[in-house]
């Protein structure tokens, strides 16, 4: 069992340093302008790689996830606030999954 | 005038205190949509561990010191087939390896200024949907309270979620972990949408990097790499051709 306390830790270690060396050592940092650029897109970049095609498993079943998945970008386009767009998903996953695939 | 200055210096330290409270409050709201989807990953989580008989402290451990959902699957699956140590930590750091970009990106909208020991307290709470909500609030830059705020509401519910699936008796109803899966990719497009609506630099760099990551996921050889590279490497390349068409960033 202490085995296993080290290997989390460890693991927590491995995670950690990722993501704290960038953003203590490059905060203070003037960069040229075309770093600056490529990591001002990073955020849409991310996103963009994160939903798709990652949303298609998320669910079951990829027609539930894309009914959700429609929802959420109709919502988006609206402006609403995320949580609300996040409720919205749930309910047409879950409307969908119950009403058209019922059993 | 000295007690004209001691009311005064009351004032902006009143002022000041405000100011905390309403960062604070604001990390928290923001921090609400990743914690509804974090619970019941954590949930999951926590029951999956339980199912492979690994201890129920050593699982909230892993929730409270990797904070990192994927590589926390993995890492209870590759605990109970009895992989090695060293094959257990490579993979985690492989898988969130991505963290490296995201931090790197997020460190251009901390206010300059804030002292390392702040910086290494907010990084920890780095995640993928973390740093996406953070990337896209409209301040130009972002108070260490609000991030800590916002970091420590998305870790609450991932531990507490974690520590319910461990003790919690039998799974959730099926039709609700299906319709809750969702929750984070809503969340995700609802942060993407808006922005790409006014923006087509945005708009051709989020499909380059959907389209990316399904090439990844498709084409034989690159459909082995892990879904940390698969994200790192849509990613950079989305992000570099926007970089090359668009040489002023996102505020074209």
């Amino acid at each position: 069992m202490d085995n296993m306390l080290l290997i989390i830790i460890f693991m927590g270690l491995v995670t950690y340093l990722p993501r704290m060396l960038p953003v203590v050592l490059l905060n203070n940092l003037k960069l040229p302008p075309f770093l600056e650029s490529f990591f001002s897109f990073i955020p849409f970049a991310a996103l963009g790689a994160l939903i798709f095609p990652g949303i298609l498993n998320s669910t079951g079943n990829p027609a539930t996830a894309v009914a959700g998945g429609v929802v959420a970008v109709v919502l988006g386009l609206l402006r609403l606030n995320v949580t609300i767009v996040v409720f919205g998903g749930i309910l047409g996953v879950y409307l969908f999954d119950n009403f058209f695939f019922y059993k | 005038m000295e007690v004209k200055a001691a009311a005064e210096s009351k004032k902006i330290s009143e002022q000041a205190s405000l100011e905390k409270r309403s960062l604070l409050i604001s990390g928290i709201k923001a921090g609400l949509p990743i914690a509804i989807g974090y619970i019941p990953i954590a949930i999951t989580f926590g029951l999956l561990a339980k199912s492979t008989g690994i201890p129920n402290y050593i699982t909230v451990c892993m929730s409270l010191i990797v904070f990192a959902g994927a590589s926390q699957f993995v890492g209870v699956k590759l605990m109970a087939i009895g992989a090695t140590s060293w094959e257990i930590i490579m993979t985690t750091f492989i898988l969130n390896f991505r963290h490296f970009l995201m931090s790197s990106s997020l460190s251009r909208k901390i206010e300059s200024g804030t002292s390392k020991k702040w910086l290494s307290i907010i990084s920890f709470g780095i995640t993928d949907e973390s740093f996406t909500v953070a990337s896209l609030r409209k301040e130009n830059k972002l108070s260490p309270i609000f991030l800590l705020a916002l970091n420590t509401t998305a870790f609450s519910a991932w531990v507490s979620g974690t520590a319910v699936g461990v003790f919690l008796a039998t799974g959730l109803p099926g039709s609700l972990t299906n319709s809750m899966g969702i929750a984070l990719y809503a969340m995700f497009i609802g942060l993407l949408v808006p922005s790409v609506k006014g923006s087509k630099p945005i708009l051709l760099v989020a499909l380059t990097a959907m389209i990316t990551s399904y090439l990844i996921g498709i084409i034989p050889f690159l459909n082995n790499l892990s879904s940390g590279w698969s994200i790192i490497i849509a990613t950079i390349t989305a992000a570099l051709i926007g970089a090359i068409l668009y040489p002023r960033g996102v505020k074209n």
